[in-house]
């Protein structure tokens, strides 16, 4: 495969042809932060955390490390004023649904994002998909589900399917950075298919 | 009907269906639009197929249901031909003195014309009411003579001679270059030109490409493309078989409403026939060239009509969009080159190839070429589909063809391109129509529905209701277009109920710089563009609300 060649933060970096920003930087050790990334899914761009600028022929833009494919002589930067300032209202807008999540927290630590900045809102979900993309991605079961679009969309799950499935898997329990998947799986069976006692 | 099979047989059957054509025999066409299908049109027309009956005047007038004339504040409307001769709010009852007096004596009813409400000056003729004086109805113009169920109609006004020019006179590239030059921008809110995307289309690797009309038309106050393609459906078709001659495109895909019945029956039928005379399938009009087309309905959901949704749509998944980083016309539809134009521009194809760059190009401002399909709705007398170049200021489409504001009442402001558009101040009305002179004042035409404000209106209010309702439209996907409307909505609902904070103006404004910047697709990067552009001319109103400590 073709090697690319590219620039990090000033550093060059070697990378394939079918990687895109987020893998280059990853390879060659460059942190760029991330929440609805994870290696064994599908590359998703949904939470724009990892927003970087790029430069290609002298234009710069402000796309996602997570899908922007590498070209080469790209030019990325991974901070800047810009760049933070959007993490940071990223993060506030989603520490309104979502305190205590730590890996929120610690991100808001660097990004000097304000919890209280927004009036909290009543759902802990950040909507990252982590769960909901695992269970059909990697499981591929679907017991879990988005329902509903914009300001309404939210996870639930299918209780015909969560009823067979999810009793022995509960895998994406661990991945979910706030506490609204779990809350979200006991509601269902309690409702749907209580456990016998 | 045998196929049509070379360029000759076409324009001996067009010469056959004028020939047996009487230029003098009177037409009774009855506008069958959205809005005149609403305010009763189905009576009149029975009202008219019963009294024909009764003088039995079958073989010496023709009836005929036709699409939209445009001036929806006045139907039901009736135009009898060959004088155009234009009644306007026509009711069954009026049906026996039409035929009686128009129809047969030629003689027109006064009580039934166009009276100007501001001067009492009565107009007859479609050219003399000021509606449709200024207007250049190049695109709208058939919608009044033909009618949409019949492909013979369109041919008989010139339909598919420019198919049949290009596939004959011009090879593809031709008809490419012929497209840039005419420098036709695509007319469903981006202003891109087609022919550069068409560029890309063709030019990008692969064997199997796609061509798409976007009849999607999800944006609240735009109602001009279900018009022109329910009224005239050849014309688009027409338009994206040459589109797709030109990228070397064989699929083609039309995605429109599931909520339209007569747009569907239309476009089903306009399909079927002109696959029966030759113009879709296999080796088209003798030519070599093979194209079919088939129809995706959406699922009233407002982002499928966002160009990369709209392709996942049709590729049978959610329609949310994805990043562009690639661009669809390089990867769209199962990651093939796909060339997606909405309704409008297809709708200019036939006539930049029939009548060449140079009588397009007369047409419009230096970038802005041709005509424009202009959704006019809200605080104005005549609402409808007006047609006009581009360079018509606005005070010419909103006073001389939308007759001013109604009750006395003042202009405010005028708002363009719905939820993700822009308002403007009454101060700026004599501003052309223009893609670039609109979208640096911060009223992009989109796909052109302008709403007229009058002085009444309450600009913070407008906003919320935009705000509104995207964050019930927006997919939800991304934090910056979901969290960010989600917020704006409540802040400006905090503003309008008089309960605005000190900071919020400041905090609205950062909010929408971070969705402009971050936000996943369009819908999301633009949804803060009212909000924007009334915080520009407005801000005032936004001021008086946030309360004083």
């Amino acid at each position: 495969m073709s090697e690319i060649l590219l620039q990090i933060d000033g550093k060059k970096v070697k990378a394939a042809k079918a990687m895109t920003i987020l893998d280059a930087a990853q390879s060659a050790g460059i942190f760029i932060p991330t929440l609805c990334h994870r290696e064994k899914l599908e590359p998703y761009g949904a939470c724009r955390i990892c927003i970087v600028e790029a430069e290609v022929r002298g234009r710069k833009n402000l796309v996602v490390a997570c899908l922007y494919p590498v070209q080469p002589d790209l030019v990325v930067t991974t901070r800047s004023e810009k760049i933070d300032a959007i993490r940071k209202m990223i993060l506030e807008l989603m520490l309104a649904h979502a305190p205590d999540a730590e890996d929120l927290q610690a991100l808001a630590k660097e990004y000097g994002a304000d919890k209280a900045r927004f009036d909290k809102e009543s759902s802990f979900c950040i909507l990252c998909g982590l769960c909901v993309r695992y269970c059909n991605e990697v499981k591929k079961k679907n017991a879990i589900a988005f329902v509903e679009r914009g300001a309404k969309r939210e996870i639930a799950f299918i209780p015909e399917i969560a009823a067979k499935e999810c009793w022995d898997c509960k895998e994406c329990f661990p991945l979910c950075p706030t506490e609204a998947l779990q809350a979200a799986y006991v509601l269902t069976e309690a409702l749907s298919f209580p456990r016998q006692k | 009907m045998p196929k049509i099979n070379s360029a000759v047989e076409l324009e001996a059957f067009r010469k056959g269906l004028l020939s047996k054509k009487d230029p003098l025999k009177p037409c009774i066409a009855v506008c069958s639009g959205t809005s005149c299908l609403s305010l009763g049109n189905d009576s009149v027309i029975r009202a008219f197929e019963e009294e024909i009956k009764k003088r039995s005047l079958g073989s010496k007038v023709d009836l005929r249901v036709t699409g939209c004339h445009g001036f929806c504040e006045k139907g039901p409307l009736v135009v009898i031909h060959p004088e155009e001769i234009c009644y306007v709010e026509v009711k069954p009852g009026d049906v026996p003195e039409i035929v009686a007096q128009t129809v047969i004596k030629k003689k027109v009813i006064d009580r039934l014309i166009y009276s100007n409400p501001g001067t009492g000056v009565k107009a007859a003729h479609c050219a003399e009411i000021p509606f449709y004086a200024k207007q250049m109805r190049h695109l709208m113009g058939n919608n009044s003579r033909i009618d949409p169920k019949s492909i013979d109609e369109y041919i008989e006004h010139g339909g598919y001679a420019a198919l049949s020019k290009a596939l004959f006179e011009m090879s593809p590239v031709q008809v490419l270059e012929e497209i840039k030059k005419a420098n036709l921008r695509g007319r469903g809110g981006g202003g891109f030109p087609a022919g550069l995307k068409w560029e890309t289309a063709r030019n990008a690797p692969g064997e199997e490409k796609y061509v798409i009309v976007n009849g999607h038309e999800g944006e609240p106050g735009a109602f001009m493309d279900r018009a022109l393609f329910a009224g005239n459906p050849h014309s688009v078709l027409e338009g994206l078989i040459i589109g797709a001659y030109a990228i070397g495109s064989h699929r083609g895909f039309i995605y429109t409403r599931h909520d339209s019945p007569q747009l569907r029956n239309h476009i089903a039928l306009a399909l079927a026939k002109a696959e029966e005379y030759g113009f879709l399938g296999e080796n088209i009009l003798g030519s070599g060239f093979s194209f079919t087309v088939e129809v995706h309905l959406d699922i009233g959901i407002f982002v499928s009509g966002e160009s990369s949704a709209l392709m996942r749509s049709i590729e049978g998944k959610t329609p949310e969009p994805r990043p562009k980083y690639i661009r669809t016309s390089v990867s769209g539809v199962w990651d093939r080159p796909t060339n997606l134009n909405n309704v409008e521009t297809w709708a200019n194809v036939p006539q930049i190839i029939d009548k060449g760059v140079e009588w397009y190009t007369r047409i419009g401002t230096e970038k802005s070429k041709g005509t424009k399909l202009i959704s006019l709705s809200g605080n104005v007398v005549n609402t409808g589909i007006v047609e006009v170049p581009f360079g018509t200021t606005l005070r010419e489409i909103v006073y001389d063809i939308g007759g001013g504001i109604p009750k006395g009442k003042k202009l405010k402001a005028v708002h363009f391109g719905g939820p993700m558009g822009g308002s403007i101040p009454a101060s700026l009305i004599d501003t052309p129509l223009d893609f670039d002179a609109l979208a640096k004042l911060g009223a992009p035409i989109g796909a052109g529905g302008l709403l007229v404000l009058d002085e009444d209106a309450n600009m913070v209010d407008v906003t919320r209701f935009f705000l509104g309702f995207l964050s019930n439209e927006s997919c939800g996907k991304c934090v910056p277009c979901r969290e960010g409307i989600r917020q704006m909505l409540k802040i400006v609902t905090r503003i309008s109920e008089g309960k605005g904070r000190k900071g919020d103006i400041e905090l609205l404004e950062e909010i929408a710089a971070m969705a402009g910047t971050a936000s996943l697709c369009a819908l999301g990067k633009t949804a803060s563009d009212p909000l924007l552009s009334t915080l520009r001319y407005f801000r005032g109103e936004y001021e008086n609300n946030i309360v004083r400590e």
